[in-house]
This record gives structure tokens, sequence and C-alpha cells, in this order.
């Protein structure tokens, strides 16, 4: 017979031991994401043109390595779309349409200061560079 | 209503209702956005929009856990809830924050926003679900000590019952797992690791556990059933749901730069998340069957009954549907995601809490249960919602089967707006099932003001 104390030893011992199993691969995933990561890259620079990306909330629109939203295109993989140039990710976005384009859906002009285009292009860069295990399938994102 | 203290769970339940039609009429904005890409730009550009939709479901639920914990744990405790003061003051600091929040996104650019709530000096805003300012994510965890703090001295002081116990543990997991969002490192790998520490734990781990408790209590009071029975079951879905969730974290872990083992333990596990949903919908379907009592209040069984199915479908089918590493390579971040959050967040947490506030709400105006006039008009609401959900849910994921061939598996793969543009036609219906989702939900408003008194039976 099936007893609730069963039921309870099973929920207390299975999570338990579930969670711990957790910890030891996170353990072991710290170990190994300094080899995937793209640290070497990652500068000051690139820590500023990530807060720029969060403070205006690009994920709000966009994905990165397929996580946000899904209103506009990926851009974990743009550098390599854009051609592997950080000039053309600047160009796209100082060219935004501050009415937008009509009936289209359009990125708003943010009005970044050439600095601040530039830490934002170095961030894309950085995470572009990031060893996603071949996500996305093909340069379309 | 067995203890006065009882009643404070009313104005959580009220809010919990207007933010949830304030989430809706959001996400009709972000549905039409769309298809007319410039609605509302650029006044209300999409990114603020979905924010407005997503913090606004998130906010609510909270409030239908703390309303469903406030109403629930003193009865379980069998003894009045330790402060209804503490209780009281925690709804409108709650509130307030809530609405100023919102009305942060919607008046000033989100940069400005950052500014003005200082984000400079903890970095923690602009990450999905987790917008909030960090000042709002400071009061949020105040809030939560004292409520945790509030129900935890009731239970400590009163009778205590698994339902209590399983509540206590969901609620102190989902304020742990909290903290992870104010870890946000510029290495954007672990900036995303342990982003999933708040966001999986929460919804595919402790979340459950407040689900799981709920559901019990609604099925201990309308069936009957013996509660030795309900609480083995509640015990072994929430220890199936921990089982599989924790190292199903895994499955978000395939792509964002984490070793590649994750494909594997995240894959497996995942694949496993939906036995505790199944086991829900067992529980839920039996407990009825084998009901000793006939409560008058239908609906609130309804949205039981509801609950069970739909978590299984949203949650389950539609998880499963693309967590295998081979496939979700293939549909990582489409409109498939899409389709499985709304129907996984509708099924699994806003049933429940529309289940628990059938079966207290009119107990706590003084009646077992509302005129079947009301009743009937409720489960109208209960249909019109869940069926658009569905449909919702399916027009989603056609556009999400297309929007995959057409951008990554075709020969000639299509740019992501390209293939937008071939998507219009599933965006429409979603569109159209979004404002049928609003009639259930107007309807489910109109039916708290029908007379409630007629022929109700007495408890």
């Amino acid at each position: 017979m099936f007893t609730k104390s069963m039921a309870r030893n099973i929920f207390y011992g299975g999570s338990m031991f579930f969670f711990l199993l957790f910890l030891a691969l996170t353990f072991d995933t710290m170990g190994e994401i300094p080899k995937r990561d793209n640290h070497e890259n990652l500068t000051e620079e690139v820590a500023r043109g990530k807060m720029l990306w969060e403070v205006n909330d690009c994920i709000g629109c966009h994905t990165l390595m397929g996580e946000g939203a899904y209103f506009a295109p990926e851009l974990a993989n743009v550098y390599t779309r854009f051609g592997g140039s950080t000039e053309a990710i600047k160009g796209f976005i100082k060219s935004r349409p501050a009415g937008g384009i009509p009936g289209r859906r359009s990125m708003p002009q943010f009005n970044f200061s050439d600095t601040e285009l530039e830490e934002i292009a170095q961030f894309l860069k950085y995470v572009n560079g990031v060893n996603t295990a071949n996500w996305p399938p093909n340069i379309m994102g | 209503m067995q203890y006065q203290s009882q009643a404070v769970s009313k104005y959580y339940f009220t809010a919990a209702i207007g933010l949830f039609v304030g989430q809706i009429l959001f996400g009709l904005i972000i549905g039409l956005q769309y298809v007319i890409g410039d609605f509302l730009f650029p006044e209300i550009p999409f990114n603020v929009a979905r924010m407005v939709h997503t913090n606004l479901l998130i906010v609510w639920l909270l409030f239908g856990f703390m309303g469903a914990a406030y109403y629930l744990i003193p009865e379980e405790a069998e003894r009045e809830l330790y402060s209804p003061g503490l209780a009281i003051l925690m709804f409108w600091i709650f509130l307030v924050a809530g609405a100023l929040t919102i009305l942060g996104y919607l008046l000033v650019p989100y940069a400005q926003l950052a500014e003005i709530t200082m984000n400079d000096l903890w970095p923690t805003m602009g990450r999905e679900f987790l917008e909030m300012p960090t000042i709002t994510k400071l009061g949020v965890v105040v809030v939560a000590l004292a409520f945790i703090f509030n129900v935890g001295m009731t239970v400590l002081q009163g009778r205590k019952t698994v339902i209590n116990l399983v509540m206590m543990i969901g609620l102190v997991g989902l304020a742990v797992f909290f903290l992870f969002s104010f870890y946000n490192p510029a290495n954007i790998v672990m900036d995303k690791f342990w982003w999933w520490w708040t966001v999986h734990l929460w919804v595919e781990g402790v979340w459950e556990l407040i689900l799981g408790s709920i559901l019990a209590f609604v099925l201990i009071k309308t069936t009957g059933v013996d509660r030795e029975v309900i609480e083995k079951w509640l015990y072994i879905i929430i220890a199936m749901t921990l089982i599989t969730g924790i190292i199903g974290t895994g499955h978000h872990y395939f792509w964002i730069g984490t070793p590649e083992y994750w494909q594997w333990w995240g894959s497996i596990f995942s694949a496993m998340e939906p036995i505790p949903f199944f086991m829900m919908t067992v529980f839920a379907f039996t407990m009825v069957n084998k009901r000793k009592r006939e409560h008058p209040n239908k609906v609130a069984v309804l949205w039981a009954l509801g609950t069970g199915v739909m978590a299984f479908l949203g949650a389950g089918v539609w998880g499963f549907l693309h967590t295998l590493a081979p496939v979700n390579y293939f549909t990582h971040g489409t409109q498939i995601t899409a389709a499985h959050g709304h129907m996984a967040f509708y099924g699994a947490y806003v049933m429940v809490v529309l289940a628990i506030i059938s079966y207290a709400m009119p107990i706590m105006r003084g009646r077992a249960a509302n005129s079947n006039k009301a009743q009937v008009m409720e489960m109208w609401s209960f249909w019109l919602m869940t069926v658009s959900i569905v449909f919702i849910t399916l027009f989603l994921t056609a556009a999400g089967i297309l929007q995959t061939w057409l951008q990554r598996i075709s020969d000639t793969p299509m740019s992501f707006m390209a293939t937008q543009d071939q998507l219009t036609l599933f965006y429409w219906m979603r569109e159209i099932a979004g404002v049928v989702f609003l009639i259930g939900l107007v309807l489910y408003i109109m039916s708290f003001f029908i007379d409630g008194d007629g022929e109700s039976a007495t408890e």
C-alpha cells in the first residue's frame, strides 16, 4: 500500500537529490563557461554596450541567442550577418527614422552618441563570438 | 468564511483582476503591432507595451498567489492571520509600487526611467521579465519578506497541514529564487545562466508548488474527499515537478554558451516535465468523480478541472513539442515559444488563480456560492477565454512552424522580416482570438455584479 509518508519521502528525497545534482552540474558549468564565453574580448567598452542594450530594453523586441521578444531580428549573430562590420551595425541604428515607417515595424530612433553607438556595436560583436553550439542554424538568425 | 482575517484576500483578488484587464489590453496592442507595425509608434513602442503585458501578468499572478495564501493559510491553520494589518499595508505598498512602475514604463522612455531610478548604482534593468527598476525589485523583496513572515507565523502558531507546508515551501522558494534577479554580470553567458534561476525555477519549479497547494485546497473544499488522499496526491505531484523540473532547467542551456552536455540533461529531464501536469489532470478528475458532496459552487470546480487539463496541454504538451535539443535547435526563439508561453501561463497559473477566486470570493461576500445566473455567466467566460487561448496557441504554432521552415530550414532561407510578412494571416487570426478572450474577460467581471443571493445555497 502506497502511503502518504512514502509520497512525502519521495518528495523530500527526490527534490533534494536532484537539486544537489543540479548544483554539481552548475559547479562544473562554471568551470566550462570560460572556454566558450569569449571573455577575452569582454572589455570595458563592451560592458558599457551591454548596459546600453539593457537600459534601452532592446530585448523587448529582439532576441539575443534566441531569448527575448520575437518582434525583431535575432542579434547574437548580427555582426556576422552584417558582413563582420561594426560600421554597418552603427549605420543601421543611426538611420532609423524618428517617426517610424508607415504601416511597418520600425526600430525607434534612440539618438545615440558616436561613443554609445561604438559601445553597442562592440557588445554585439562580443556576443557574436560566444560559442553557442552552432546556433542559430543559419545566418538569418 | 471561517476566520475574519481571511477577508484581506479580497483586496488582493480585486487588484489581481484589475491588473489582468490591463494585461489583456496591452496584449491586444502588441498583437496589433505585429500586423500594423506603426500602431501607436513612436508613443508606445512594441518593447514598452510588451513589458507592460508581461510584467502585469507576473504582478497580478503574484497578487493572486498572495490572496490565495491569505485565504487558505488561516483556514488550514485553523486560526486568524497573524497580522491582517500588515497584510493590508503590504497590499497598498505593492499596488502603489506596481502602478508607479507601469506608469514609469508608459510615461517616460525606458532609458530615462533607468536614470531616474539610478539603475547605474546597481544595474538590473532591461532583462526580459525582470525589467522593473532595481528599487522596485527591492520593494518586491520587502513585500515578499513581510508576507512570508505574516503567513509563516500563522502556520507556526496553528495546525500544520500538507497544503500549508507545500504553500510555504513554494512561497519561500519564490522569494529565494527572485534574489538571482539582482545578479547581472557583464558576461552575457553568466548573465543568461543565472537569469534562468529566477525565471525557470519560478515557473517550472516553485510556482508549481503554489499551484498544487491551491488546487488541492479547492478540491478538498469542493469535493469533500478525504484529506489523506488529496495530500498524498499533492506530495507525489510536486515530487515529480521538482524531480523533472530542476534539472529540466537545462533545456534553456542549449544555445547560450553553456557546455553541450546540457543538451542531454535538459532534453531528458524536461521531456518528463509533462508527467506532473498529467498527474494533476488525473488528480482533479479523480477527486471530482469521488466527491462526497455536491458543492453549490459548480464554476469553481470547472476552473479546477480546467487548470489540470490546460496546464497539461500548455505546459506539458506544448512544452514537450520543442524541448528536445534537436527540435529546439530549429524552433528556439520563434513563435513556437510564444505559443507555448501563452497556453502554459493561462492553463497553469491564470486558471488556478481564477479557481481560488471563484471559490473564495462568494464566501467572502457572504454566500457559499453565487446564484445560478452568475455562475452561468462565469462559465461562459471560462469557455470563451479557454477556447480563445487554445486558438491563440494554435495560430501562433502555425506561424511558428511556417517561420521555422521559411527562415531556418528551407534551401533558400528568408530574412527575419521577410518571413514575418508571410505570417500576417496567422497574426490577424491570433488578434481576433485575442478580442474573443477580452470578451470572455468582460463577462467574467460582469459575473461579479449579477445578483448573488437568489437561489444560492448556504454552506
